[in-house]
């Protein structure tokens, strides 16, 4: 195998999924992108009031939100990455392109490079529009650079387990259970919505182990604090998905060569 | 290696957990041929076919295409054949031309190279005018015979179909028949499943009987009717005299020229020596035994009656419905 032939292999299949979006287009703008921009505007302008600005340290709760709603978005479609795969497990598209002499990783690194390169798209629209909202990010355009980066890196081991799960469930009925069943509780009790501090005492351990905390603990002073605060967060965001991928990676790999051989 | 022989399967077995899909089968393929694994559903025809295609590998066994084994050198044996699943294995939300596209950029082809193939394959499987349609809106005939020019795509040594004309109407059915024998004739091995008898019979040059994951036997369609030895009197009781079949049977079975009686739900099925001879015998004991006829039939031995006799029972879908979709 040489490089070129991997890159002929990834560059068809990503072609895939773009061709695939661009027949779905209403359906990529009302699962993917409303439901974020929902929360981002509705549940920013809810909550502004019952928010106490004290305990948010940021100038309002939009400002606060924006960095969980961005990293919430690279969850989700993260999360939901695999499920294209799935499809092609139980049609029998999946064994065709096995039937093909490509690297077996090439599928894989074809849909992450679709759902990323949507997630970034969709962090891009989220940002803007809070914008709008009057959310000024305190580090500027750089700040997006290195918020892209970590969603990225992020999404690496997300997209992992996603597909780790679909590979091993037995339909996509269990996948979409287990979904919800990771999602939900994954944003919840993280600093999405509200700081650790804010939180019962048992609530603040279980989001100490979150990944998505750290995640957002790391993007959130990119948008509300300035550089300052940020760096020490993001390098140690950057250490702890290291490891969060490395995990995630070892489990998808061994789900896929259980499913595929 | 006997350069006649492009596949050797040896030994070839398969568990899923506590299922055993296959077990030691063995059979080889020669260069040129048309090669049928002919059995009910669940003998294992796929799982065959799936380890041969390597994406399934053996619990035991060997396999080897082209020379090339299919677990250590499945790379290379990946590049040298093509496959056409059972499922209709396509991309709804994409057009006949962008799956093809698809496997032009997997087969490693250039670009020129895909668009001339495309071109010629589109042809061959009349799809000219829908290739730039969305597969969804593909009938279950349009969306085999993508499926059979994707399996072509990369100009292929051998081809693998599965169950090519599943569900399929007479028409497409005799299509593909069609492709299948124009394939043979530019050189290309075929090895394909079935569970239609009339298929095994007319297309494949030889077929392995595969019933409950082991081979029953294989030889040309010809070479196993004539294995029967003689050939076949079907006999139709009256409806309300069923009753009478197991009697009326060892009588037939006494005969001297009689080789072998089975009974089937509307009568028996006698395997004789000399039909001339031993009809008149039969509609004697009939007679002997108040057995009323409605009608006695005689034929060659046929393919149905080589799969009763090996593995025992009949293979049901002998004849297709109407289309799946
Ligand atoms: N992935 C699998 N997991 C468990 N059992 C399987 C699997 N694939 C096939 N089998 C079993 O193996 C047997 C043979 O199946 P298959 O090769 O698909 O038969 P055929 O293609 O002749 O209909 C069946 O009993 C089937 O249930
Ligand atoms: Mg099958």
């Amino acid at each position: 195998m040489t490089f070129q032939h991997y890159r002929q292999e990834v560059l068809a299949l990503t072609m895939r999924w773009v061709r695939r979006l661009s027949r779905e287009k209403f359906s990529m703008l009302f699962t993917l992108v409303q439901p974020m921009l929902f929360w981002l505007i509705f549940f920013g302008s809810l909550f502004q009031r019952a928010a106490n600005i004290q305990i948010l340290d940021a100038p309002n709760y939009m400002s606060f939100l924006a960095g969980g709603v961005v990293v919430m978005t690279v969850l989700n479609n993260g999360l939901a990455g695999g499920v294209d795969l799935l499809f092609d497990k139980e049609n029998g598209f999946l064994e065709r392109m096995m039937s093909t002499p490509i690297h077996r990783s090439s599928v894989i690194l074809s849909r992450y490079l679709f759902v990323m390169a949507i997630t970034g798209m969709q962090i891009l629209v989220i940002l803007s529009i809070a914008f709008v909202f009057g959310v000024r990010l305190e580090t500027g355009l750089p700040g997006i650079a290195v918020i892209l980066a970590i969603g990225m890196l992020f999404g690496v081991g997300l997209t992992a387990i996603s597909m780790g799960i679909a590979f091993s469930v037995k339909s996509h009925g269990d996948f979409f259970s287990l979904l919800g069943f990771l999602s939900l509780p994954m944003i919840f009790l993280s600093s999405a919505l509200v700081p650790l501090s804010a939180m019962p005492g048992w609530m603040q351990v279980v989001a100490m182990v979150n990944p998505m905390t750290w995640v957002i603990d790391a993007v959130r002073p990119l948008i509300i604090t300035g550089w300052d605060a940020a760096i020490p967060q993001v390098a140690l965001a950057f250490v702890i998905l290291a490891v969060f991928d490395a995990v995630c990676l070892y489990g998808g790999a061994k789900a896929f060569r259980r499913a595929i051989g | 290696m006997d350069p006649a022989i492009v596949i050797d399967v040896a030994h070839l077995g398969k568990t899923f957990g506590s299922v055993t899909a296959i077990e030691d089968v063995s059979f080889t393929v020669h260069a040129g041929e048309i090669f049928g694994l002919l059995g009910p559903n669940g003998a294992g025809k796929s799982t065959t076919l799936r380890i041969l295609i390597t994406v399934l590998p053996p619990s035991s066994g060997t396999a080897t295409v082209l020379g090339h084994d299919v677990l250590t050198e499945a790379d290379t044996v990946r590049s040298l054949i093509g496959y056409v699943p059972q499922e209709r294995a396509v991309d709804r939300f994409l057009t006949g031309r962008e799956h093809l596209e698809l496997l032009g950029g997997l087969y490693h082809l250039s670009r020129t190279e895909t668009n001339a193939r495309i071109d010629e394959l589109l042809k061959l499987v009349n799809l000219e005018e829908h290739a730039d349609r969305v597969a969804k809106t593909y009938s279950g005939g349009m969306k085999r015979k993508l499926d059979i020019a994707c399996g072509l795509l990369p100009h292929p040594k051998i081809v693998f179909l599965d169950e090519p004309t599943l569900g399929l109407d007479v028409q497409s059915r005799l299509r593909i028949w069609d492709y299948i024998r124009q394939l043979r004739e530019q050189g290309i091995t075929i090895v394909m499943t079935t569970n239609y008898l009339e298929e095994a019979d007319q297309l494949c040059d030889r077929l392995a009987i595969i019933d409950g994951g082991t081979i029953r036997v294989i030889g040309s369609p010809l070479e196993l009717k004539t294995g029967l030895g003689g050939d076949s009197l079907s006999l139709t009781i009256k409806d309300h005299e069923t009753e009478k079949l197991p009697r009326l049977r060892e009588g037939v079975m006494a005969l001297p020229l009689v080789r072998d009686v089975r009974i089937n739900p509307t009568g028996l099925d006698v395997l004789v020596e000399s039909p001339e001879k031993s009809l008149s015998a039969v509609i004697e004991v009939a007679q002997r035994l108040d057995c009323s006829l409605d009608g006695i039939e005689y034929h060659r031995p046929r393919l149905d009656d080589v799969f009763v006799a090996h593995t025992g029972h009949g293979l049901r879908g002998g004849t297709p419905d109407a289309a799946e979709e």
